[in-house]
């Protein structure tokens, strides 16, 4: 999957399931602060990627993980 | 002073309409909502008859948070209680700023502890089932949905009560305002629907068979009834305290005047007609009136042999030869179960202000023992100035509501 895939993939389950504002979904938007997504989203999030991805996040692996660009370097580096 | 409590808003959402009118046209034409879901019979129900119950679309009414918690049942529970809040007039700013309790009857959530479980079995992994099952999947799933999406501040907890729950939460919520504990109650009674809900039940042969003939199949009272049909849906009701409704002008659409209760003492599933009548006694009593005035009975009858015939038996111990008008709306409802009691309550209130008694559909050879009652084999015109509702479920637990007009 190359990572132009990636943030597509990333910014349609971010639109389709998370229902966020396509608007707000910039490659410096914080998670958490800009796109308001709380612990428990995160939980849905677990299983969006595992079906979408086939690999299942590891919260502990998520620490440094802030933005949106974050998110896809995660999921690309997993993917590797 | 004595707090009386008066019902100022309610809304419906059931196998007869999705709101107040369409459920009265309904109840007006005997029309029957029960159907015949042939994935029932495809998952091993030996019955595949059920109410036919529509799924609301809450997409763009609710946001996403709201929405993936939320049961069946609770959906059904949610747009039932917009209605009732609308009737109400109680708005956004009402419900920030002022105490609502709530109280539902529900007692159980079967499809997303069945999903649940066929993840785990997949998957053996827990951090795959989500985040929404946890809040689908409990007996408490409509109040604690309904009181963080309406902001109810008051008292928040679930009736589970079996196929009396809904009645039990009325009567609880009119307990709480009677008693000063509270000024407005949301009580209601919700009931999934799902193929997944009923087996256990279907198990017990307690289901009509008569699936050629849908419509036909509820006959509650009738000499030739061979079972209940299960069916769903929510009801909700304001209760509110009468000088707090009228100080606000809110419109009184009747008064919950009497609750009676009993236990049967015996047999889980055995019906008994000495508990009804000491239920039923019970709420006469507190509503301070006699069986004579007894305008319209809604009686609990679901279509099963036992049921109606215990029934019957203590609806003719106290109200042989009298007046009233009785009906089991159970005949086009099929047994809306945990919804019964609070959607058998909007029925009653329906006619109530609508000038009509619903009548028994099916009723072509009535049972010996309803012979000395009034039967409603067609609607009637009727001036219901004091009605009873009827709710019994398993081991043996009874409700019994008495509701007046308001002059």
């Amino acid at each position: 999957m190359t990572r132009q895939e990636i943030e597509q993939n990333v910014t349609d389950f971010l639109i389709d399931d998370l229902e966020i504002d396509s608007d707000a979904i910039t490659a410096d938007a914080k998670l958490k602060d800009d796109l308001g997504i709380d612990s428990l989203d995160f939980v849905d999030i677990v299983v969006i990627v595992e079906k979408r991805f086939g690999f299942k996040i590891k919260p502990e692996e998520m620490a440094g993980v802030v933005t949106y660009s974050d998110f896809c370097d995660y999921i690309e580096k997993k993917l590797s | 002073m004595k707090r009386r409590v008066v019902v100022t808003g309610m809304g419906i959402w059931s196998c007869l309409g999705k709101n107040i009118d369409e459920v009265e046209a309904s109840l007006r034409a005997g029309r029957s909502g029960i159907g015949l879901d042939s994935e029932r019979l495809e998952y091993g129900y030996q019955s595949g008859l059920t109410g036919i119950v529509e799924r609301p679309v809450l997409k763009g009414i609710l946001d996403r948070r709201s929405r993936i918690g939320l049961s069946e049942e609770a959906e059904f529970a949610y747009m039932a209680t917009r209605q009732a809040l609308e009737q109400a007039k109680i708005d956004d700013s009402y419900l920030d700023n002022n105490e609502i309790g709530v109280i539902f009857g529900n007692d159980s959530s079967a499809k997303p502890v069945v999903e649940a479980a066929n993840i785990m079995a997949e998957k053996h992994d827990s951090a795959l089932l989500g985040s929404g099952l946890i809040f689908q999947s409990m007996n408490s799933t409509v109040n604690m949905n309904l009181s963080t999406i309406f902001r109810f501040k008051g008292v928040n907890f679930t009736i589970s009560a079996a196929c009396a729950s809904g009645s039990h939460s009325i009567g609880l919520g009119y307990m709480m305002i009677k008693q000063g504990l509270q000024d407005m109650v949301v009580a209601g009674g919700a009931q999934e629907v799902n193929y997944y809900s009923m087996a256990t039940f279907d198990a017990l042969n307690a289901f009509s068979r008569r699936m050629d003939q849908p419509a036909l199949a509820s006959r509650p009272f009738d000499a030739d009834r061979d079972g209940l049909i299960p069916s769903g849906g929510a009801a909700a009701l304001v209760l509110e305290e009468y000088e707090h409704a009228k100080a606000r002008g809110a419109v009184i659409l009747g008064e919950i005047a009497g609750y009676g209760f009993s236990s049967n003492g015996g047999g889980i599933s055995s019906a008994s007609d000495e508990g009804s009548v000491i239920a039923m006694q019970r709420a006469l009593d507190d509503a301070g009136v006699t069986a004579d005035d007894i305008d319209y009975i809604n009686a609990h009858a679901t279509s099963t042999p036992q049921g109606d015939l215990f029934e019957a038996k203590a609806l003719q111990r106290l109200f042989g030869g009298r007046h009233a008008l009785v009906s089991s709306t159970k005949s086009m409802t099929g047994h809306e179960c945990w919804m019964a009691g609070a959607s058998e309550m909007v029925y009653t209130l329906i006619m109530m202000n609508r000038g009509f008694a619903a009548p028994n559909i099916n009723l072509d050879n009535p049972i010996e023992e309803v012979r000395t009652l009034n039967m409603v084999t067609a609607t009637t015109e009727a001036d219901i100035k004091t009605a009873l509702s009827n709710s019994f479920g398993f081991g043996g637990t009874n409700s019994a509501l008495i509701v007046k007009k308001t002059e």
